[in-house]
């Protein structure tokens, strides 16, 4: 029993990190109709910022500062950069573009920093409290959980009620009668775009600690993870995401402590193709969903 | 020619989809304070002459000036400053925000926002309607009501002209009435200029100054609405009653 | 333009259909393609003798990933299915050779056609995952169905370490294969053998594909790929033609996969990660998207840039660590750069932008001959 408690704490508080990535996919997949494969590739890259920063500066929340920023102006640059260049027509493109930029950050982080796996600072302990001699919640969960909160709920305000949210949902939803009504549309893309980088950012600086340590390729796993996650909630529905990141992260935890931690890859797979063949329209999918 | 009564002045206008064009040479011109009524049988043009006007299209020759500023690189989202809004074919209601959101953002762009919040209960107001159903999402209206929410969201941005596509699409009679009694209103009270396309032809003249007809992407005749009215031989020709 | 839509642009179709009198070659299309594989043939074949014995190695690896791109090429290029997965399908096809051969190895078989046998049941084993793989993509589309492949590309590797004891871990196997028949002589070099091996199988795999391509299927996987609703209006069952389609590039993939293992002698999850999956479209999409000819510029590259950065580094005086680092990770940057900067600006590859320039030419010599 206090084994379950813990798997399920456990599985809560990575799911909560997933939940926030696939709350930055489903961002920019909502925005641009495009699905973001770069993202865990982008996370990474500002993950690496903040390490640069937090040895040279010997300060952790310098270092997390800065990789938020570096996070928001790479979501910036990528969308003003290359993806407005691509052409929309076919789905593919879009994808087939991530996937080199894919390429060229995880190529370009292991010339700059090689390919061995770096240590992670964590600026909480990770030992975990017990009560009652139950192994619980560290430290460091609180702190993850918290961020993930802070940034959903700041997210879910952005965008309910100031009119810069106002603007970006009516781009989104209908670009061109956004532009009649005097809305920037591409200047929300933009905006968008960044926003879903800096979350993705945040996610990759709760999760890297957790895992083996700073690497270019440490966000691969946890790209499908947070996929299937968005895939399990819809991708179009942000609530959705934070529900499928939970889903997954209990399973996936749920797996790894009664199955062992080497058949986790799989569990992802079969509950990716599990979710997509049973209801492909996600878990929460809208009466009328869009087609997929 | 008075440049200064004319709020819309169209000269030469050439603009298509691709190599075709589909307007040739259009010259047109809306003094303000009237109403002019574009009609024309399908495929004559009439969508895509506002879709230029509005930028979101670009001509590819001619000039199109507002109350005498050329409108040629202007970007679509700044027109609304200018004062020009554009109701595009199909009501261009946003389903997934609500009847309030939809019309917060026709005013979003001003910088006076207690005028825009002014406005805003004006519009409330003047469609009974959508005051009831402010916190429905725009898809759960009925066709009327969001004929009434895209004439409303462009009136929050106090336009001095207004860009009218197909408002009688699919509408039952009785509310087309309502919808053309408003603009002569609107017109009356406020100055408001419009440039109002339509296949409703006898609902269109009958509460426009100026009616222009066009037929395969040109301008056939401009003349008062009420002449055309009782054109029979032009009524045959290019309107088909 | 789209990159599928760019594969067959119409301004080609309809000079194939006015240029040329009533296209009388149609009836003998398999005559033609064995024809141009013949003469391919016989090149190969000179080629490994004119070149030294590293040369035919990396020709021979040319060709192990050509028949992969070439089944992904038909895959995504031509029926529309974008497949992250492909590394993964060759990791299949490679492990299910090592599992052959070190199971005829360890009961003491020997013989030429042995290798024949274990080929052969790679590309079935591939088929049989290719085929589960298909039924699902079939019900997927767009950036579903990328995420799904993506995920059988991550995962699939990491299976190797899950079940240890069949495929060792990480340390991977080793492939014993036979040394070149004594008929050919005793100083016959191994590596020509190896070109050999490689370039017949994958000229097979080119003659078949041609002709698939040219066929019926061919032309309904296009179908599928432009219109799926107008295609099954015209009676294409589109779930069996996509999974069809995805079938016979998984035996692509998992033939290409087998014959790199042969080559190596080796195979291990580390040389089949989600990066060669990536190499792999990064492969079909700069040679061309829906164009054979395009999936050997993608395979050529795929050896040439690697060869090329090595020798790049080797130039710069760099200490160890910074030299091996820019070395491993030059061709994937540039990999990155090309698929981007391909798909900004040239759609159609470099096949696309060689037949648009051949065309040019034609058309001049033909302008200045009349």
């Amino acid at each position: 029993m206090d084994r379950f408690v813990f798997l399920t704490l456990d599985g809560l508080s990575r799911g909560a990190v997933y939940a926030a990535f696939a709350l930055a996919l489903v961002l920019i997949w909502r925005a641009a109709r495009v699905v973001n494969f770069a993202q865990g590739a982008m996370a990474v890259a500002a993950a690496y910022v903040a390490y640069s920063v937090a040895s040279a500066t010997g300060s952790y929340w310098l270092g997390f500062v800065v990789a938020l920023v570096a996070g928001l102006a790479l979501g910036a640059l990528v969308d003003r950069a290359v993806m407005r260049y691509v052409d929309h027509a076919s789905p593919l493109n879009p994808v087939i573009v991530a996937l080199g930029l894919v390429l060229l950050i995880q190529a370009v982080l292991g010339m700059v920093y090689g390919s061995e796996f770096r240590p992670a600072e964590v600026p909480f302990s990770r030992g975990a409290f017990t009560v009652g001699g139950f192994a619980v919640l560290s430290p460091y969960d609180l702190f993850v959980f918290g961020a993930v909160a802070v940034v959903v709920c700041a997210l879910a305000w952005i965008f309910a009620r100031t009119a810069i949210g106002l603007r970006m949902r009516a781009a989104a939803f209908a670009p061109e009668v956004s532009r009649l009504l005097g809305v920037n549309v591409g200047g929300m893309l933009t905006l968008g775009w960044a926003l879903a980088s800096g979350v993705g950012a945040l996610a990759a600086m709760l999760v890297i600690p957790t895992e083996l340590g700073l690497h270019p390729h440490a966000m691969d796993l946890v790209f499908v993870s947070s996929f299937t996650a968005a895939v399990v909630g819809g991708l179009d529905s942000p609530p959705g995401a934070l529900v499928g990141g939970l889903v997954v992260g209990l399973v996936l935890s749920y797996v790894s402590g009664y199955a062992g931690s080497d058949l986790t890859p799989l569990a992802v797979l079969v509950l990716l193709l599990a979710v997509l063949l049973v209801r492909p329209g996600g878990l929460f999918a809208p009466v009328a969903a869009r087609r997929v | 020619m008075s440049e200064r009564g004319d709020l819309l002045m169209v000269r030469d206008v050439v603009a298509g989809y691709g190599a075709a064009p589909v307007l040739h040479a259009i010259d047109l011109t809306v003094p303000a304070g009237t109403i002019a009524a574009v009609v024309g049988a399908n495929g004559a043009g009439k969508t895509t002459l506002l879709r230029t006007i509005s930028g979101v299209l670009r001509p590819q020759a001619g000039r199109i000036q507002l109350a005498g500023e050329d409108l040629r690189g202007v970007p679509v989202e700044r027109l609304v400053q200018r004062g020009m809004a554009h109701v595009p074919e199909g009501r261009g209601v946003i389903g997934e925000l609500t009847v309030d959101e939809n019309l917060r953002l026709g005013g979003l762009w001003r910088r006076d926002r207690a005028d825009a919040a002014r406005a805003l209960e004006e519009v409330y107001q003047l469609f009974e309607p959508l005051a009831r159903r402010r916190r429905h999402l725009g898809h759960q209206l009925s066709g009327g009501e969001r004929q009434m929410l895209a004439l409303g969201r462009a009136l929050v941005g106090r336009p001095r002209l207004l860009l009218l596509d197909e408002p009688s699409l699919g509408l039952a009679p009785r509310v087309v009435a309502r919808i053309m009694a408003l603009l002569r209103q609107l017109r009356d009270d406020t100055g408001l200029t419009v440039l109002l396309v339509e296949q409703n032809v006898r609902s269109a003249l009958s509460v426009a100054d100026q009616g222009v007809v066009m037929s395969l992407g040109r301008v056939v005749t401009t003349a008062p609405a009420a002449d055309l009215r009782d054109d029979v031989d032009l009524r045959h020709a290019y309107l088909g009653f | 333009m789209s990159a599928t839509s760019a594969a067959t642009p119409p301004q080609q179709r309809a000079t194939g259909g006015a240029g040329r009198p009533a296209d009388p070659r149609r009836g003998s299309t398999l005559l033609r393609h064995l024809a141009v594989a013949a003469v391919a043939g016989l090149l190969l074949l000179g080629l490994s003798y004119a070149v030294e014995p590293f040369r035919n190695f990396q020709i021979a690896t040319v060709a192990a990933y050509l028949c992969a791109t070439a089944g992904l090429t038909v895959l995504t290029g031509l029926n529309g299915q974008l497949s992250l997965g492909h590394g993964a399908l060759m990791a299949t096809g490679a492990y299910t050779v090592a599992l052959c051969q070190n199971a005829f190895y360890d009961r003491g078989a020997t013989g030429g056609l042995l290798l024949l046998v274990s080929l052969a049941a790679a590309v079935v084993v591939t088929v049989a995952v290719g085929a589960v793989v298909g039924v699902a993509a079939a019900r997927l589309r767009g950036p579903y169905l990328a995420g799904v492949t993506l995920a059988v590309a991550v995962v699939v590797p990491a299976l190797t370490v899950t079940f240890n004891g069949v495929f060792n871990g990480e340390q991977g196997l080793s492939v014993p294969v036979e040394p070149p028949p004594l008929a050919l002589g005793a100083y016959f070099p191994y590596e020509r053998w190896q070109l050999w091996i490689a370039g017949a199988a994958t000229l097979l795999t080119l003659l078949l594909l041609a002709n698939l391509v040219r066929s019926r299927y061919g032309r309904t996987f296009r179908a599928v790929r432009d219109d799926e609703v107008a295609a099954r209006l015209a009676g294409i069952h589109v779930a069996r033609t996509q999974v069809l389609a995805f079938v016979v590039s998984a035996a692509t993939a998992g033939l290409g996969g087998a014959l790199l293992a042969v080559l190596a002698q080796s195979v291990s999850p580390g040389a089949f990660g989600l990066t060669l999956s990536l190499f792999l479209l990064m492969a079909v999409v700069i040679g061309g998207l829906g164009r054979l000819a395009g999936a050997v510029w993608g395979a050529v590259l795929l050896v040439a840039l690697p060869d090329l950065s090595h020798s790049v580094t080797d130039q710069l005086t760099l200490s160890a660590a910074a030299a091996q680092r820019l070395e491993g990770n030059l061709p994937l940057a540039i990999f990155g750069i090309t698929l981007v900067v391909v798909m900004l600006v040239a759609p159609g590859g470099v096949q696309g932008l060689l037949s648009r320039l051949g065309r040019a030419l034609l058309a001049r010599w033909r302008a200045r001959r009349s």
